[in-house]
């Protein structure tokens, strides 16, 4: 019987790609250095480790950033993160106010205000929105990563712009009066 | 379908999740109504600042290594002679892995750089106001710009050439503003685009000619200033036309 795994010469090619993707986002969830570069150590080494049980036709990238998302909800940091995890359900976002049209409101947001925007959101958000725009991936990939129902995606991630908008709208607002 | 119903489908449609009848059906309303259009290019936009903004944090050279030669040692036992061979090899492999994801990421950005000029420059010629100082005298064209954009440029005479200003409209990209003119050749709109050349953003932007996603892309830099020709016009036309700007600038 041929092996129908791939074999293990492979995962590097698989792998080493993703590296500084994976870098990105262990560095967005983690908000420091040396624990983000942990995490993508202990990624690496738990899915070589794992490399066997992977099924050729799954999504590897998916698989990639599930392992690390995994480690990092078990790490301190992670556990600390998770309490505010569990409320997901509750829309407890503010709700957005039209005062500022879009159009100025993204044109006034700099890189910057979005990034600080993103930080302040809660990492079920910040995580959804950087697989999706920023790693590109479909709602099934997202589904997979993030090991929930594809439908759970799509509101997860109305929920999330929603909540950066408002975030947004904030600070601008507060700029302007800070003034 | 009303309005309100297509609103709710925009974000599944910009994020390629609609079923293509229904991306079909969607796109051919946001045709015709300019206020979903709108909203549309809103979240386009969105979208796009949290793609820039969310790219943040690169990894150390250390880390590189390390991770790459944590997964380049397959768990094989090796006895001590073939790490003469067995260590150089692993550095060339690490240092070539390292060169090729470089290389790789340069094109990514390349890619990314050049499809966002071309948004730019259909999503003008595809809205209702393509330009907001219509005119085709670059002497009022010019000063239009002033308190608008952080720099000032010089646009050529255009006498004697086949290209005709239409007029301009300010850009923004990489969230620096910029101006945005565009030319008339025959049947083909072309657009200018010029930013300050600043900042890490703008010294990672490509230089030269490249053709991207059928569009002919020519760059430079000028008196602190990038200029990008974008258009679907021939390789040779958007050339003539940077020659242009290029003696006047």
């Amino acid at each position: 019987m041929p092996d129908q795994r791939l074999p293990a010469a492979t995962f590097e090619d698989l792998a080493l790609p993703l590296f500084d993707q994976l870098y990105n986002f262990a560095r967005w969830l983690t908000e420091d250095t040396s624990e983000a570069e942990d995490l993508v150590q202990e990624t690496y080494a738990k899915a070589l480790r794992g490399f066997s049980s992977f099924r050729a036709g799954t999504n590897f990238r998916a698989w990639m950033y599930r392992i690390l998302r995994n480690s990092f909800l078990s790490s301190r940091t992670g556990l600390r993160t998770a309490v505010v995890f569990n409320e997901e359900d509750q829309d407890n976002t503010p709700p957005a106010e039209n005062s500022t049209p879009e159009s100025l409101l993204i044109e006034q947001a700099n890189r910057q205000m979005v990034q600080q925007a993103l930080e302040e959101l809660p990492v079920h958000f910040r995580e959804i929105l950087l697989l999706c725009e920023v790693e590109e991936m479909s709602y099934q990939e997202i589904a997979q990563t993030l090991a929930i129902p594809s439908g759970t995606v799509m509101s997860r991630l109305f929920r999330a712009r929603k909540a950066l908008r408002s975030v947004l709208q904030q600070k601008l607002q507060g700029g302007r009066h800070g003034l | 379908m009303a309005c309100e119903a297509w609103r709710g489908k925009l974000d599944a449609y910009l994020d390629g999740e609609l079923e293509p009848a229904q991306a079909t059906a969607l796109s051919t309303h946001l045709r015709s109504c300019g206020a979903c259009a709108a909203d549309t290019l809103e979240r386009v936009r969105m979208k796009r600042s949290l793609a820039a903004a969310g790219r943040r944090y690169e990894p150390s050279p250390k880390l590189r290594a390390q991770v790459a030669l944590s997964v380049a040692n397959p768990r094989r036992k090796i006895g001590w002679q073939w790490m003469i061979v067995a260590v150089p090899a692993a550095l060339v492999l690490i240092a070539s892995v390292a060169v090729n994801l470089n290389v790789r990421r340069e094109n990514a950005r390349r890619q990314r750089v050049y499809s966002e000029l071309a948004d730019l420059h259909v999503a003008a010629l595809a809205s209702s106001t393509p330009v907001d100082v219509l005119s085709t005298d670059r002497h009022t064209v010019k000063p239009w710009f002033q308190g608008k954009i952080p720099f000032t440029f010089n646009l050529p005479d255009l006498q004697g050439s086949e290209f005709t200003l239409l007029g301009g409209r300010v850009a923004y990209f990489a969230q620096m503003p910029g101006a945005h003119l565009i030319y008339q050749l025959r049947k083909h709109e072309i657009s200018v685009f010029i930013f300050q050349d600043r900042g890490a953003e703008a010294a990672s932007l490509p230089l030269g000619v490249a053709h991207a996603l059928s569009f002919s892309v020519e760059s430079w830099k000028q008196d602190g200033l990038r200029y990008f020709v974008v258009g679907d016009a021939g390789a040779g036309d958007i050339e003539t036309l940077s020659k242009l700007l290029r003696s006047s600038g």
